[in-house]
């Protein structure tokens, strides 16, 4: 009944802007794939869309040094498409893939996923183990923050209310470095997942893991990053004890609900499976390297 | 409540209208332009019943607000036939009876043809997992894959 | 019988449907594309709770809204009789139906229509139902069936006395009606056996899911003249219960029937229809009303989540000695399961001496069971055929060739009381057998199922006229929905008789005011009866052209036969006369007595009975309990497939369908009663990469009783995949599998032990 506001700033700015002008609540507009649901049930009521598409340093990826800069608002059929991208992170790119259909793909944005919160979203856990950060802008300007300190709860992030997520940084790999994120669906497309899990280990010449993060997806209010299971991959060869202790940990490291989608018992037994398989599925890429 | 003024191309012709800001391309195609091909399934984005082409990437006109085809290129399942021949898509829906009630049958083409468009030739698997954001109740699907794997075919001139 | 194939030059052949084109260039008008002047859009406000009294509804604020122009509660339709009015397929309780589209004093199930608002817009109708107050007031509801039968379980009706138990309770219950029925002496069967399988099958609630949402546009005339614009599996059937529900003749109502966009069984009834009307009338205004996708799962039909108890015995050479079913299923919140059909399919298949089956039709806070596809079959199907095949494990014998030692043939009485006629029924289980998929190789962690199900098809009213036009083309006015390319197979029927290129043929749907009327499209009839009487009224049409041949060669009728599309003299005795074409007889039509046109009207009889044999392989990730289905084989019995490739489609589309409902589709409800998944992300349907391509072989054993031998095709294939998919996931992880759907994480948990 209130009337809404649409508007289409060009640059961060008066993004920023505008967001601390609207008269009710003011919504970042991306990709739109949650937004519009979300309009479309009465879940938000907003007083202005902010649609933050028509600002280019959301709309692009670049490469400096090795290091990724990703726009808020690229989409994941962009991040597809994007041969440098794809090749040194796999693992991000497969997360973004994973969400939704093609025409989904077509808008849906990494921003957009993250800010919605949901415990379940596919790009976050794999963001997180490869140690990306966002840029976050707000009336003061610019700062940047690791992915895992975002979300906050469901639906619930650490932002301003008149900040955006500008950009996603992705650090240069270290030499032997891969990435997977792998999730359960019970169908192979369409389905939120029930669980997700994103492993980056880096190798040693020797083939020894010296470096790791694991975050899991769908398994707690917010993902969560496991560091007992980092723990259990360091220093090893990636053999069958350093897998089985990374799926005790990941299991230890739920605490998931029962709901429509699955039981706590099936998320923690999964979340076990799906961080050893994507452990295994990040080294064959470290080694090939 | 003010509308918000539009300029947009649909199916390669200049269109103007008008629409409030939380309006969508779905609903901004079927009551404002007329162009009740691009269905409405679920709203969701879970059917793909309502597929269109914005500036080649096939997305749900439900997900996308009106306000956001400004400047833009849309093509609908209008735009998918020349006055006098089918696409090749619709064509081998045609013979390969690759719909029963009809009604996805607007979506499956609209996101076939963005699909064709860059790759003509698309394993069944690239088919499939394309499609996969397309609901069909009637077929099974078979006929609209073997469809689509035909249509490929036919524009490669195989 | 033995009734041999017909020879036909066009029944038989894939042509390209007659309204392709239309559909797939976008113009074709699906329901909820109607426009017209001056139309108001109306919303439904629909019930949150599971159950409860509405003490109050006050509308006023609403209809102070701007752009608001008409609100209607149950208290403004006409007091409902306790009577039934034709649907169609069966008789439908009036009263039901009325309180089922709009609640009066309860509301049964989350979802139940309270009120409906038109306005200007659809957001400002939206806005209006939020000004809507409604006082209810909550009472205790049940869900599960079982829990629905207890003696102290919450009672949705007060007046509900359970049927046919003698003498009829005293006491109200859930349980609308008992019914049993059986042949021999099952407790002798089961004493010859040498071995007895007794397991309980659970199947979750499912919808029918078509694509497109229920929609009308109504517009009422105070001149008797009212008219709709809907998508429905028929008109026909919608004027009956629209106007019985509204008090008005059928001849005041005008039904005209948009493309439809998928039924399945589930747009057999009515929500909208007088809803709208009534809008109309209260607004002066054109009305639309359009389901949104959500309202489609909370307000229309699913069919029944079941409980089906099943026990078979056999010897050990494979002869089935004695058979039980005692089955539960959900009617929501209104009577009218289909526990009977799922009665009457349960044995259907086999040819057993000593049989019973038990069902009971029950109430809870559910939204209203519609029809789906082969209406209650599926479900017994899941359970006899999975015990089947575990009596085949036991006895170690091919699952196929137990059931040809079983398999109803012609003269088989089943024990629903049918005598089979000529039946296709071990001609599908040798296709099976003789299939190359039957004896591939499996990979690992993958398993195979075999299942078979049963139909009866049905026939029924029908009409069909057919024009000859001035120049020779022709146009046939069909009665029915074209839901799945029936407009292709009447044409292609058509041209048969006539002797005519099927593209000189033009079909339209004629509406409830232009043809006379017909049955549903429904019960996998339309292409067996309204075929028929597409073929009566050409044969009707030849007749009068050859009536026309003999005046003008002036000889006598007798002496003029039919062929290729012109007369012919039957005789060299008759006379030496150049043939008359279709054409050459419409040209002279007006000297002849007028344009020619041929009309039938027949209650078809004798619909043949179908049958189907599925082989599916799934894989199973044993990590996480995911099912694929890797390959998948169709075979069923068509008769004669009029065209095969809407035949192939059928039965496609079917394996899919029945597919969803082994794997993940489920209504999901929490605690309150509320329905958690109304919506195609969590309600799975498959989507394409969840399906393999489907292998299908049409087998033909003509039925007796129509003239090309055509059997109803629609709904058999829904049957036996529910089975065929649990019995491959039971050998693929070596338990069997008793309740669907096969989830990943019950699947997990049922292999974790």
């Amino acid at each position: 009944m209130t009337s809404v506001d649409y508007v289409a700033p060009t640059d961060v700015e008066a993004a920023v802007a505008a967001l601390g002008a609207s008269k009710g609540n003011a919504y970042i507009l991306a990709g739109g794939t949650d937004l519009l649901v979300q309009l479309r049930t009465g879940r938000v009521h907003p007083g202005t869309i902010v649609d933050i598409k028509r600002i280019s340093e959301t709309r692009t990826i670049s490469e400096k040094d090795g290091a990724y800069t990703i726009g808020a608002a690229v989409t994941g059929a962009e991040m597809s498409a994007h041969k440098g991208l794809s090749q040194t992170w796999p693992g991000i790119v497969e997360a973004m893939d994973l969400i939704g259909s093609q025409q989904i793909q077509g808008r849906a944005s990494p921003g957009g996923n993250l800010c919605n919160a949901s415990p379940a979203a596919d790009c976050v856990p794999a963001l997180i183990a490869a140690g990306v950060s966002c840029t976050i802008a707000g009336p003061g300007g610019r700062r940047t923050v690791p992915v895992e300190d975002v979300v906050t709860g469901p639906g619930q992030t650490s932002l301003d209310a008149n900040e955006f997520i500008v950009s996603f940084e992705v650090p240069k790999p270290a030499p032997r470095t891969g990435d997977a994120y792998l999730r359960l669906i019970p169908r192979t497309e369409m389905d939120i997942a029930v669980v997700g899990a994103g492993v980056c280990l880096s190798l040693a010449e020797d083939g020894t893991c010296q470096a790791a993060k694991v975050a899991l997806g769908a398994v707690a209010p917010t993902q969560v990053v496991v560091a007992a299971g980092a723990d259990a991959l360091i220093g090893s060869k990636i053999d069958d004890v350093a897998l089985e202790k990374l799926g005790q940990a990941a299991k230890a490291a739920c605490s998931p609900i029962d709901d429509k989608r699955g039981t706590i018992e099936y998320r923690e037994k999964v979340a076990a499976v799906l961080a050893k398989r994507a452990a295994l599925k990040a080294l064959e890429r470290a080694k090939a390297r | 409540m003010s509308k918000i003024h539009v300029t947009t191309s649909v199916n390669g012709e200049e269109v103007e209208y008008l629409c409030e800001a939380q309006q969508t391309m779905l609903d901004v195609l079927r009551d404002e332009l007329g162009l009740t091909g691009t269905k409405e399934g679920c709203s969701t984005g879970d059917c793909g019943a309502c597929s269109v082409i914005v500036d080649g990437d096939v997305v749900c006109s439900c997900l996308m607000l009106g306000a956001e085809a400004e400047g833009r290129n849309v093509e609908t399942i209008e735009g998918l036939a020349a006055p006098d021949h089918l696409h090749p898509v619709q064509k081998q829906f045609l013979e390969h009876a690759a719909l029963q009630c009809g009604f996805c049958t607007p979506g499956f083409l609209v996101a076939a043809k963005a699909l064709l468009d860059r790759n003509q030739n698309p394993t069944e698997t690239e088919i499939r997992y394309w499609l996969a954001g397309n609901l069909c109740r009637c077929t099974g699907y078979d006929k609209i894959v073997r469809a689509v794997q035909d249509a490929a075919a036919e524009m490669r001139g195989a | 019988m033995g009734q041999e194939p017909v020879e036909t030059k066009w029944v038989g052949k894939r042509i390209v449907r007659p309204d392709g084109v239309d559909k797939v260039t976008g113009r074709a008008n699906f329901g909820a594309d109607m426009n017209l002047p001056g139309m108001l859009e109306a919303k439904i406000l629909r019930s949150p709770h599971a159950h409860a009294r509405i003490k109050k509804i006050d509308t006023s604020k609403a209809e102070a809204l701007k752009g608001v122009h008409a609100v209607v509660t149950g208290a403004d339709f006409p007091e409902l009789k306790a009577a039934s009015v034709d649907g169609g397929e069966a008789q439908v309780n009036l009263k039901d139906l009325g309180e089922n589209l709009m609640a009066r004093d309860k509301a049964l199930y989350d979802g139940h229509a309270v009120a409906a608002v038109a306005a200007t817009s659809a957001s400002i109708a939206n806005d209006a139902l939020d000004l809507i107050e409604v006082e209810y007031e909550l009472l205790p509801h049940v869900i599960d069936v079982e829990a629905a039968m207890k003696d102290d379980a919450p009672l949705l009706h007060d007046d509900m006395f359970t049927s046919g138990v003698e003498p009829q309770p005293k006491k109200p219950s859930n349980i609308a009606a008992r019914m049993e029925f059986g042949a021999g002496d099952t407790a002798k069967g089961f004493a010859e056996a040498d071995v007895i399988v007794e397991r309980t099958f659970r199947t979750a609630a499912t919808h029918q899911g078509y694509i497109e949402p229920h929609a009308a546009v109504a517009e009422w005339t105070e001149d008797g003249q009212s008219r709709i614009w809907c998508s429905s599996q028929g008109h026909f059937a919608i004027r009956s219960m629209t106007t019985a529900l509204l008090d008005m003749e059928e001849a005041e109502l005008r039904v005209m029937p948009a493309e439809i966009g998928g039924g399945f069984g589930g747009k057999t009834t009515i929500y909208l229809e007088p809803v709208a009307l009534l809008l109309s009338k209260k607004s002066g205004r054109p009305i639309r009303i359009v389901m949104s996708r959500e309202e489609v799962f909370r307000g229309s039909g699913p069919t029944s989540g079941s409980v089906v108890k099943t026990k078979i015995g056999a010897t050990n050479d494979g002869k089935i000695t004695a058979g039980e079913v005692e089955l539960k299923y959900e009617a929501g919140a209104y009577a009218g399961s289909p526990a009977m059909p799922g009665c009457m399919t349960a044995f259907a298949c086999y040819d057993i001496e000593n049989a019973k089956v038990v069902g009971y039709d029950v109430v809870s806070n559910r939204p209203k069971c519609a029809a789906y596809r082969a209406p209650g079959a599926p479900m017994t199907a899941f359970a006899v055929e999975s015990v089947l095949d575990e009596i085949s494990e036991k006895i170690k014998m091919d699952p196929v060739e137990l059931r040809m030692k079983n398999a109803a043939k012609e003269g088989t009485r089943a024990l629903y009381g049918a005598k089979f006629k000529q039946i296709g029924f071990e001609e599908t289980l040798k296709a099976a057998k003789d299939h190359p998929h039957y004896s591939a190789p499996l990979g690992p962690n993958q398993g195979r199922g075999i299942a078979c199900g049963f139909w009866f098809n049905i026939g029924g009213e029908s009409t069909a006229n057919i024009n000859v036009n001035p120049d020779g083309s022709v146009t046939v006015v069909s009665p029915n929905p074209d839901i799945g390319g029936s407009r292709a197979s009447m044409v292609l029927m058509a041209a048969e008789v006539l002797g005519i290129d099927p593209e000189k043929i033009r079909i339209t749907i004629g509406d409830t005011a232009s043809i006379g009327y017909s049955g549903l499209t429904g019960g996998s009839r339309v292409t067996f009866a309204v075929g028929m009487a597409v073929v009566e009224a050409a044969k009707d049409v030849v007749k009068q052209l050859c009536e026309r041949a003999a005046k003008i060669w002036e000889v006598d009728f007798e002496g003029v036969e039919w062929r290729d599309g012109a007369a012919h003299p039957a005789s060299t005795n008759v006379g030496d006369f150049d043939p008359l074409t279709l054409g050459d007889l419409a040209a002279q039509a007006g000297k002849l007595g007028g344009t020619v046109v041929g009309a039938s009207s027949i209650n078809a009889r004798g619909a043949g009975p179908g049958f189907g044999t599925h082989i599916c392989d799934v894989e199973v990730d044993k990590e996480t309990g995911r099912v694929d289905v890797v390959r998948y084989t169709a075979i069923q019995d068509a008769g004669k497939a009029v065209h095969p490739s809407y035949v192939e489609g059928q039965m496609q589309g079917g394996v899919a369908q029945g597919v969803g409902w082994a794997l993940n589709e489920e209504y999901i409800y929490n605690d309150d009663g509320q329905l958690e998944n109304p919506g195609f992300l969590d309600y799975r349907v498959p989507v394409t990469s969840d399906m393999p391509m489907i292998d299908t072989v049409i087998v033909e054993v003509p039925n007796p009783f129509h003239p090309y031998g055509v059997r109803g095709v629609g709904e058999v294939p829904i049957v036996p995949p529910l089975a065929a998919v649990a019995n491959a996931v039971s050998h693929a992880v070596e338990k069997r599998m008793e309740q669907l759907p096969i989830s990943p994480p019950r699947l997990l948990s049922i292999i974790d032990g």
